[in-house]
């Protein structure tokens, strides 16, 4: 008897994912754990794999599809059963709807599974054609919206949304049988702009603005539609910028030293299998900060104003993948050696590129570092990664004259930048914290002494 | 009339339903609007050889049809004798009538309509081959294509002027004996029924194994059996394997269900198996436009093509082809270019098809539903329990709304019957309202009328029809 086989919980608030590719097809037969679809969240994308040794009756979903957890992916029969003579004709179609919301308050209702282009000319083409209408439209740039399914707004309702710049399938509607009014419609997008990314649209308003000139006018131009990193990222950023007030205060640090340590126990770390950066080094001395400065640990909850600290140091690091930014976060980091977190940055970077991050790893982070001196940058104010109060910003080591004793030597000065919360940390503070990860840089004897 | 090398804010190419529409919205927004049209006026397919010549004549074929029926009523009439240059011509003052009024609504919009062929010289020229062998070019700031569209021909079909298409079958030189009608589509159907009841014996042959494919087989019902008694036949399942001009009539191989192995002899053949768009002789290659593997031009929400100047609408873009869902996009594709924010973004696109019984329907059908695995509930009126319906002497129609289990919602609404093409509209408005079922029984309709139907069609969704009595389950 075939089992169906349902998208199970992959993470904290992940709802819903895309099917990015279907690794196996009906017939196949499969391994316990072996991946059978592959789908991306928000940041990261993941291998499902299979629960149970089988075969694969029947795949219910393809590459681009939209699904909820808790929907049926595939039907398989496990090892060693009869296979059934006919699948049950309920199985057939679409993947299974999904289960309605437990609080119908919170939002309006996910939008069902895109139609197939309506069939409802009454043209009576007796063509293949027919065949071929039902095949929905490739190019996304030119997508028509779709007939069936509809928001239940009236024709007066969606001009207003639109012309307010609110997507009229994100408003909960409060008339009989979720009715959108136009009152609905304005008090959604009020929200939207008291609070650009919490609004319940999720971190996907970045924020419609006013309306762009017509580009074209000027040369030729080409749309690209948002991954959804570059949305999540958006959110994220919009709503950071505009939440936080930030400070950016730059410091520097004579690396000569470390430079050369580095250069002498590259060949140890690599033995042990992994790469000695500069950035597994400032992860050190940046938890080490954490540490001696506990102020830097925190998260601020406005509301009930107060302050959240934190007894455990984990790092994110700002990693540039293909796909665009991802924040892998290495956890206790005060409680590894240097060549522990090298082995472990390497790792999650790969996976981060490899598209293979898990979504639990882009989570919990304290302190984000952001390294761009790999790509020739000195100086730069980074963005504050909300609910964090703090990024730590690197850039490329330059060798410079240094005045010492009256005289001239080189030195390899690292340029180094904080971006804080000013709600919480003050000017004084972020002097201390960053001129202390310089010092700690500049003596690495300092970590043993005070980190 | 623009001279040499002119400039336009818009130009809009096609004066259809779609075109003008488009124009005249344009105009009345201040735009300055220059429509083009190998037609003496505005007006298209629809109104000089399409909807509206269709309809006149569909009226007459009404007529016919109840002055034979009435003797169940006791009123008898002789055979109509047809005088076909009288409805020729009464059929050419309806289109004249109509395409004169909109020459005049357009000039006094200040539109100005050069008589000609319009072909796109690039992203902001073109160039008009006038009526009268003059070539004007001119500059364009956007442009609005609405060519549309014209008759499939079938492949392997002989060239012989006894092989109609619907712009010569609404000609009308002659009511053959013997029609042969291709296609069991709406166009087919309608054009068949003209024929059929001005005295040709009408033979439909369609591929699929329904007429008017696509549409419930509920609403199809009563259609088919009201054909089958003005038809010859209709044979489902079947195709034209072949046709030989001979100086008898065209004979006809037939293949399929409906085939039995004898060629058949007919006076004429109407070819009505679809139409296609017009995209060749405008002049696309030379604009960034991308035309889909069906030849549909590929366009936005907002009816631009890949050429941010460049606009398509109507059947030029797709399925339905329908002049009012032209119109709409035209009047959407303006309001565009002037900058607001606007979509084409119907929730229901009415379908009709003008036969008697007519046969209507718009968002959401069972079919749709049942292909998408969409959980519905359908609510249906039988017109057997409409008055109205009775005193007419057509108890065979149905009203149905397709209907949100949970909510209520209409999603949509299906109606056979005559006068289902005036019924749905408030079946559309329901639908872009995103009313329930307890709206409209709550909305009181005129008795004694056919739009009841709708109305007791929701109260059977909650099992309180009036005049339906069902025992509970």
């Amino acid at each position: 008897m075939a089992q169906e086989f349902k998208l199970p919980e992959l993470g904290e608030n992940i709802e819903t994912v895309d099917v990015t590719s279907v690794l196996v097809e009906a017939g196949d037969t499969v391994r316990k754990d072996q991946p059978v679809i592959e789908v991306e969240t928000e940041k990261a994308s993941l291998e499902v794999p299979a629960p149970f040794a089988g075969k694969i009756e029947q795949v219910l979903v393809k590459a681009g599809d939209k699904i909820p957890v808790g929907a049926t992916i595939l039907t398989i029969a496990p090892a060693g059963a009869q296979p059934e003579p006919a699948p049950a004709p309920e199985l057939a179609a679409a993947p299974a709807a999904p289960e309605p919301a437990k609080a119908p308050a919170s939002g309006p209702a996910p939008p069902a599974a895109k139609a197939p282009a309506a069939a409802s000319a009454p043209a009576g083409v007796a063509t293949p054609a027919a065949a071929a209408e039902r095949e929905p439209a490739k190019v996304i740039e030119f997508a028509r919206p779709q007939l069936g399914e509809p928001a239940p707004a009236a024709p007066s309702v969606r001009k207003l949304a639109r012309e307010l710049g609110v997507a009229i399938e994100r408003v909960p509607g409060s008339g009989p049988g979720g009715r959108i009014s136009i009152e609905d419609v304005k008090a959604f997008a009020k929200r939207l702009i008291a609070s650009p990314a919490g609004a319940p649209a999720g971190p996907a308003s970045a924020g419609a603005g006013p309306q762009l000139p017509d580009f074209a006018r000027w040369g030729e131009i080409e749309r690209q539609a948002w991954s959804n990193v570059r949305r999540a990222t958006a959110g994220q950023m919009s709503a950071a910028w505009t939440r936080i007030p930030h400070v950016t205060q730059f410091d520097r640090a004579d690396v000569t030293e470390l430079e050369a340590l580095r250069k002498q126990y590259r060949g140890r770390a690599e033995a042990a299998g992994a790469k000695l950066t500069v950035t597994a080094i400032v992860l050190k001395v940046a938890a080490a900060a954490l540490r001696r400065f506990p102020k830097f640990n925190a998260s601020i909850d406005a509301e009930r104003e107060e302050v959240v600290l934190k007894r455990y140091v984990n790092l994110g690091v700002a990693v540039d993948t293909e796909r665009g930014l991802l924040v892998p976060v290495i956890r206790d980091v005060d409680t590894k050696n240097i060549v522990e977190i090298a082995v472990e940055l390497g790792r999650l970077s790969e996976k981060a590129r490899q598209r293979k991050i898990a979504p639990d790893d882009l989570q919990g982070s304290c302190l984000t570092v952001t390294n761009l001196g790999g790509l020739g940058t000195t100086y730069f104010s980074p963005i504050v990664n909300w609910p964090e109060v703090a990024i730590l910003g690197v850039g490329r080591a330059e060798t410079q004259a240094i005045q010492e004793e009256g005289r001239f030597r080189p030195g390899l000065i690292l340029p180094l930048s904080v971006s804080y919360d000013h709600r919480w940390i003050d000017g004084a503070d972020a002097a201390r914290f960053l001129r202390w990860i310089a010092e700690a840089l500049e003596q690495p004897l300092l970590l043993a002494l005070e980190g | 009339m623009g001279g040499k090398d002119s400039t336009a804010k818009l130009a809009v190419i096609g004066a259809g339903p779609g075109g003008y529409a488009a124009a005249f919205l344009a105009a009345d927004l201040g735009l300055d609007v220059t429509l083009i049209d190998p037609e003496p006026h505005p007006g298209g397919v629809c109104l000089y050889r399409g909807c509206i010549p269709s309809k006149a004549l569909l009226h007459v074929a009404k007529l016919i049809e109840e002055s034979r029926q009435a003797r169940d009523w006791g009123i008898e009439f002789g055979e109509p004798r047809i005088k076909l240059d009288r409805l020729r011509a009464w059929k050419q003052q309806v289109v004249d009538k109509l395409t004169g009024g909109l020459g005049q609504l357009s000039g006094r919009r200040k539109v100005r309509y050069i008589r000609g062929r319009a072909r796109l010289l690039d992203a902001h020229r073109l160039e008009v081959a006038q009526q009268g062998g003059a070539t004007t070019r001119m500059g364009f700031e956007h442009a609005i294509v609405a060519t549309g569209s014209r008759p499939t021909r079938l492949p392997g079909f002989p060239d012989d002027p006894r092989i109609l298409d619907s712009t010569t079958a609404l000609e009308l030189t002659d009511v053959p004996g013997r029609l042969l009608v291709v296609g069991g589509g709406y166009i087919g159907l309608e054009l068949g029924a003209v024929y059929a009841a001005l005295g040709s014996r009408v033979t439909v042959v369609e591929m699929m194994p329904s007429l008017l494919p696509g549409a419930d087989a509920d609403l199809v019902r009563p259609l088919a059996r009201r054909l089958a008694g003005q038809l010859e036949a209709v044979l489902l399942e079947t195709r034209v394997a072949g046709v030989k001009p001979q100086k008898n009539g065209l004979k006809v191989a037939l293949e399929g269900a409906g085939a039995d192995g004898k060629d058949r002899v007919f006076d004429k053949l109407l070819v009505a198996v679809g139409r296609a768009p017009n995209t060749g002789d405008v002049g696309l290659e030379t604009t960034r436009i991308q035309v889909d593997e069906r030849g549909f031009v590929r366009v936005d929400a907002q009816l631009r093509t890949a050429e941010p100047s460049l606009f398509a609408i109507g059947d030029l873009v797709g399925q339905p082809m329908l002049a009012h869902k032209a119109s709409h996009e035209g009047r959407t594709a303006v309001e565009a270019i002037a900058g607001h924010k606007v979509a084409f973004e119907p929730q229901a696109i009415p379908a009709v098809v003008f036969t008697d019984p007519e046969v209507a329907w718009c968002g959401l059908t069972e079919n749709e539903a049942r292909a998408r695995n969409r959980d519905v509930t359908v609510a249906r009126f039988p017109w057997a329990a409409s008055g109205r319906a009775t005193t007419l002497g057509r108890d065979d129609g149905l009203t149905k709304l397709v209907l949100d289990p949970p909510t209520g919602r209409i999603l949509g609404v299906g109606i056979a019957g005559p006068g289902a093409g005036e019924l749905i509209a408030e079946g559309v408005l329901a639908v872009e309202m995103a009313a329930l079922a307890t709206d409209l029984k709550l909305t009181i309709h005129p008795h004694p009328t056919l739009s009841e139907t709708l109305m007791e069609a929701a109260e059977v969704f909650f099992g309180q029809s009036t005049h339906l009595y069902r025992p509970k389950k």
